[in-house]
């Protein structure tokens, strides 16, 4: 294979930023990320803001008891809208948890050095997102109790789950990537809990992280198959992440409804998960990076490249949007049209308006360089699209849930109050969830550091 | 009832990758055969150079893959077609294109599972004890220094001559491996 190589030194790659800040060696590296979790002393920040959210959690379970007590009843659902907030916010979720993979595995086969320092984390949240968006598919089924129907398993009926409905490949579909996210993020903690093991000075942290590092000695035949299954694993990965949104598309695109029977659906909505991955990535790493001091190790680069992805991911969505209003008039199936007209002059077009301000306008302000390296505008972007996002996933849900082919079976939708306090609850659960992974286990991959280390010094690899 | 050798080993410390590597090139140009290393990080041909010539992970995660594939495929053929077939409009029982996407979930996780519990399998994990662990200084291959091991059962194996060995080829500590 004759590929060209680009050049090492060359002024453009000069006037990059290295991916790590200068003067680093295997000790300090390992030294700053371990000293997070084995040696600081619980500040009150992280106090603070586990107690709010562990409060958040409670409100979720409550919220999960009352609607266990009722029924789906105390959500704002009725005939016609019976996906409401339950879709929404599962959908969301499961986007917001594609970037772990993306960066960990589609920037691993790419070679993108970039990813080492944030890679950790970002599988930390994939699988956070994915436990809250596991939740909503399992209350909205109204008997949680019974999701056991959905899996395949020898049942006294005798009957079957229906393998040709696109609910069921859901089904599959997340638990295959919730169980892989999993895999892939345990393997590459399996060297960092070593690292953790050995420098425990207290016999608890001692045994914990000895048992959860199974034993690992960091040989070299070790290390050769471990890259190896890392490898593969990042390669089978990757269709697998573009995959779970296309599946959790076909919920809506396999259905007859105007405004989700579209080709459209599944690249569209894979590029609208990485968009708002990338964005949660940024709502996570610029808090976390300023409170633990880690500004070494995540670097205006970082920040500025996932601002780049997101710019080009939002453009895809943009494209995604206009493709639906093309098509739409295009074919000019009247009820596509008037789904459309729906969108930009119904009841719910503010939302729609809304929508186009936080997913299409405001991002292009990171076209330009002083927003991108600006931290704080980069906090507020990203909180933007998120909640452009959920609205996103709100007027696919409702508008053409409320505007079905006919006028006898229009309706509205409005949440209530526990639809609400179960979607902050997730929220919450899934910071509290966050707030105890930095504090247990290294949020930056430490062994990944010490090799970005290795490169470094020799005056390769800070091109990446 | 097999005699446990009262040592392992003997293990040499080095500073930085170059230094272990060419190590161990001495080290197998010396005609040992049964050397470990243990390093912060993977080094790209070290195994190799210490005698590793081939793993079985991609092969087992290529047999997990295909197992998911046709587990997934033949669950759903048996169950939609044969063990509860539904007669819809005369459509064919054997849908396949509605079968891909949970075949192609089904492949994936079959291989992912089995690349994982391979490696750690082979890797003969989880090991709670090992007697590289009993020398002082090993703390650090997780961290900042890079061992080279000379196994008891080498043939070429002398305490006091390997341990030589190794002082020669500039290693920071040399130490005993023991094995209680």
């Amino acid at each position: 294979m004759s590929v060209t190589q680009p050049p090492i030194d060359s002024p453009e790659i000069r006037r990059l930023e290295p991916v790590l800040a200068p003067g680093h060696t295997y000790l300090s590296v390992t030294d700053k990320i371990a000293a997070v979790v084995l040696t600081r002393p619980l500040g009150i920040g992280w106090l603070a803001g586990f107690g709010l959210t562990f409060s958040l959690v409670m409100l979720l379970f409550l919220s999960l008891a009352w609607l266990i007590t009722k029924g789906v009843g105390i959500w704002g659902i009725n005939i016609p809208i019976g996906w409401g907030f339950a879709i929404v916010n599962f959908v969301w979720w499961i986007g917001i948890g594609h970037a772990g993979t993306l960066i960990s595995a589609i920037l691993y086969l790419l070679n993108q050095k970039w990813r080492t320092s944030i890679n950790r984390f970002a599988e930390a949240m994939t699988l956070f997102a994915v436990a809250c968006a596991g939740i909503f598919p399992l209350i909205h089924t109204g008997r949680p109790w019974m999701a056991y129907y959905m899996f395949p398993y020898p049942s006294t009926m005798g009957i079957w789950p229906q393998f040709r409905s696109p609910l069921i490949w859901d089904v599959f579909a997340v638990s295959t990537y919730g169980t892989v996210s999993l895999l892939f993020w345990y393997v590459g903690l399996l060297p960092d809990l070593a690292t953790l093991r050995d420098r425990a000075k207290d016999r608890a942290q001692q045994l914990a992280y000895g048992v959860l590092s199974l034993g690992w000695r960091n040989s070299a035949h070790h290390w050769h198959r471990y890259q190896s299954a890392y490898l593969l694993l990042a390669g089978l990965a990757t269709p697998l992440v573009l995959s779970v949104h296309t599946v959790v598309s076909f919920d809506f695109s396999v259905a007859i409804v105007p405004g989700w029977h579209t080709t459209i659906f599944p690249p569209y909505f894979v590029a609208g998960a990485i968009y708002s991955g990338f964005a949660m990535v940024l709502t996570l790493a610029i808090p976390l990076r300023k409170a633990y001091g880690l500004e070494d190790f995540i670097t205006m680069r970082h920040l500025e490249n996932m601002a780049k992805v997101m710019l080009a991911t939002g453009l895809i969505v943009a494209y995604g949007y206009f493709i639906e209003f093309f098509m739409a008039y295009y074919s000019g199936n009247k009820f596509d049209v008037f789904l459309a007209n729906q969108r930009l002059h119904g009841p719910y077009s503010h939302f729609y308006y809304a929508l186009i301000l936080c997913n299409i306008l405001t991002p292009q302000l990171l076209w330009f360089e002083k927003v991108r390296r600006n931290v704080a505008a980069l906090f507020i972007m990203s909180l933007v699209i998120n909640t452009g996002m959920w609205l996103e996933r709100f007027v696919i849900v409702v508008i053409s849930l409320t505007r079905d082919y006919m006028p006898s079976a229009w309706g509205r939708y409005s949440a209530t109050f526990w639809d609400y306090s179960t979607f902050v609850g997730t929220l919450g659960l899934f910071v509290m969830l966050m707030f105890l992974f930095v504090r247990g286990l290294p949020a930056i991959a430490i062994s990944e550091m010490r090799e970005l280390v290795a490169h470094q010094s020799h005056g390769k690899g800070e091109h990446q | 009832m097999e005699h446990r050798p009262h040592s392992y080993g003997v293990m040499a410390e080095f500073d930085t990758p170059e230094e272990i590597m060419a190590a161990a090139k001495k080290t197998r140009e010396a005609g040992y055969k049964h050397v470990t290393a243990y390093t912060p990080f993977p080094i790209e041909g070290l195994a190799e150079e210490i005698g590793f010539k081939w793993t079985a992970v991609p092969l087992i995660t290529l047999l997990g893959g295909i197992g998911g594939g046709l587990t997934g495929f033949g669950m759903q053929y048996w169950m939609m077609a044969v063990s509860y077939p539904l007669n819809i409009g005369g459509r064919p029982l054997n849908s396949w294109p509605a079968f891909i996407p949970v075949t192609f979930e089904l492949t994936i996780l079959g291989a992912a599972t089995f690349a994982v519990l391979g490696m750690i399998a082979l890797n003969k994990l989880p090991e709670p004890y090992h007697p590289v662990f009993n020398v002082d200084r090993f703390s650090h291959a997780s961290t900042d220094k890079f061992f080279l091991c000379i196994q008891a059962k080498d043939p070429k194996y002398n305490l006091a001559e390997t341990a030589r060995f190794l002082q020669g080829l500039n290693a920071k500590h040399v130490d005993e491996v023991k094995d209680e």
